[in-house]
C-alpha cells in the first residue's frame, strides 16, 4: 500500500521529495519539544538504560559537545590561523 | 512513554484525515479496557547498548556504508575529512590543540587502564541490587506460600471441631454425673446419721431403764435381808467352808 509523505521516515525519502517533506513537519513549539523528547528519549533507550552500558554512551555526547563548542567558538579562533588565504 | 505520546498525538492527527475516515477510526485509537494493560510487567532491559566503534562513532554509520564501500570506506572518509579541516584551516592548531592532546591521552590511558575495573564495580552493585530484590520477591512469595499452608491446615483443623465438641460433652456429662452422684452418697449419709440417733436414742433409752429396774431391784433385795438372818447365813457359810477346808485336807 502507499504510505503517505507524511508518514515516511526520513532514510525512506528519496532526495527529490527531501524539501516537501521537510515543510511538512511539524514546527509548532510542542512539535519542536516532542522531536527533541524523542530524540533524546530513543538515544537514552538505546545507549544508556542498559543492563552493561558501555564508554560510548557518554563519550558520544561530550564529543558533540566539544564539536558544538569548537563552533560558537570559531569566529574567535579565527584569529589564530597560520595563513590568511587557503 | 513513547506510546502515550503517541495517544495524545493521535486525536490531533486524526482531525487533519477527512470526517468519514475519521469516525471510522476514530474508535479503535483509544483501547479501553479491552487489552492487558500495557505498563505491566515491564519488559527486561536489554543486555548491551548499541555497539560504538572507537567510542566515538556508531557502528550503524560503518554498516551504512559497508555495502559502497567496504570495510575502509568510513576510515577513508574519516582522513579525507581531517585532511580538508587542516588543510583549509577549519581546524586551526593552536595552543588549545596542546592541551587536548595531553589532556586525551591522559584520559584514554586510564580508562584503557582502569576500565575493566570500574566495570566490574558497576557490575557488582547492580548484581547487588538485583540480587537484593530478588531475596525480597522470594521471601514474599516464601511468606506467602506458607501463609497458604497454615490456612489449609486451619481449615483441616476447623474439621475437627465436631470430635472436640463431643469430647466436650463428655465431659460435662461425666462432671454431671459425679455431681450427683455425690450430693446422692451426701444424703444417704445425712438420712444414716439421723437415723442412727434415732436408734441410739431407743437403746439408751432402755438401757437406762434395765439398769435403773436392776438397781431398785438390788437394794430392795438388800433392804428385805434383816439382820437376823444375816448372822445365819454367815454362820451356815462358815460351817460350809470348815466342812470343804475338810474334804480339801483329806484329798491333799
Amino acid at each position: 500500500a502507499a504510505v503517505l509523505l507524511k508518514d515516511t521516515k526520513l532514510m525512506d525519502v528519496k532526495l527529490g521529495q527531501l524539501g516537501a517533506w521537510l515543510a511538512m513537519r511539524d514546527f509548532t513549539p510542542s512539535g519542536i519539544l516532542g522531536a527533541m523528547q524523542r530524540g533524546y528519549t530513543r538515544y537514552y533507550n538505546k545507549y544508556i538504560n542498559v543492563r552493561k552500558g558501555g564508554l560510548g554512551g557518554i563519550s558520544m555526547v561530550l564529543a558533540g559537545y566539544i564539536v558544538l563548542s569548537y563552533v560558537w567558538s570559531y569566529s574567535h579562533v579565527k584569529h589564530d590561523r597560520r595563513r590568511k588565504y587557503h | 512513554m513513547l506510546s502515550r505520546l503517541v495517544l495524545r498525538a493521535a486525536p490531533a492527527a486524526l482531525r487533519a484525515l477527512p470526517p468519514p475516515v475519521a469516525v471510522g477510526v476514530l474508535h479503535t485509537t483509544r483501547p479501553l479496557h479491552t487489552t492487558q494493560q500495557s505498563l505491566a510487567p515491564v519488559p527486561p532491559l536489554p543486555e548491551k547498548g548499541g555497539e560504538v566503534r572507537h567510542g566515538l562513532i556508531p557502528e550503524e554509520f560503518f554498516q551504512f556504508l559497508y555495502p559502497k564501500t567496504g570495510v575502509t570506506g568510513p576510515y577513508m572518509l574519516g582522513t579525507g575529512l581531517l585532511l580538508y579541516l587542516l588543510s583549509k584551516e577549519i581546524y586551526v592548531i593552536n595552543h588549545e590543540t596542546a592541551a587536548a592532546a595531553c589532556i586525551l591521552t591522559v584520559i584514554i590511558y586510564g580508562i584503557k587502564k582502569f576500565g575493566p575495573d570500574v566495570a566490574a564495580f558497576a557490575d557488582k552493585l547492580n548484581e547487588e541490587k538485583m540480587a537484593s530484590a530478588l531475596a525480597m520477591k522470594n521471601e514474599s512469595i516464601q511468606t506467602l506460600q506458607t501463609a497458604i499452608e497454615e490456612e489449609k491446615k486451619e481449615q483441616w483443623r476447623a474439621e475437627g471441631r465436631s470430635y472436640l465438641f463431643d469430647a466436650k460433652r463428655n465431659n460435662i456429662a461425666m462432671l454431671l454425673e459425679a455431681n450427683y452422684r455425690e450430693r446422692l452418697l451426701m444424703v444417704y449419709n445425712e438420712v444414716k446419721k439421723r437415723l442412727d440417733y434415732q436408734v441410739a436414742m431407743q437403746t439408751l433409752k432402755r438401757q437406762k431403764e434395765q439398769d435403773h429396774m436392776i438397781q431398785w431391784v438390788e437394794k430392795n433385795v438388800v433392804q428385805s435381808i434383816t439382820p437376823q438372818q444375816q448372822k445365819e447365813s454367815i454362820a451356815k457359810c462358815i460351817l460350809d467352808l470348815k466342812a470343804l477346808s475338810k474334804s480339801a485336807h483329806a484329798a491333799v
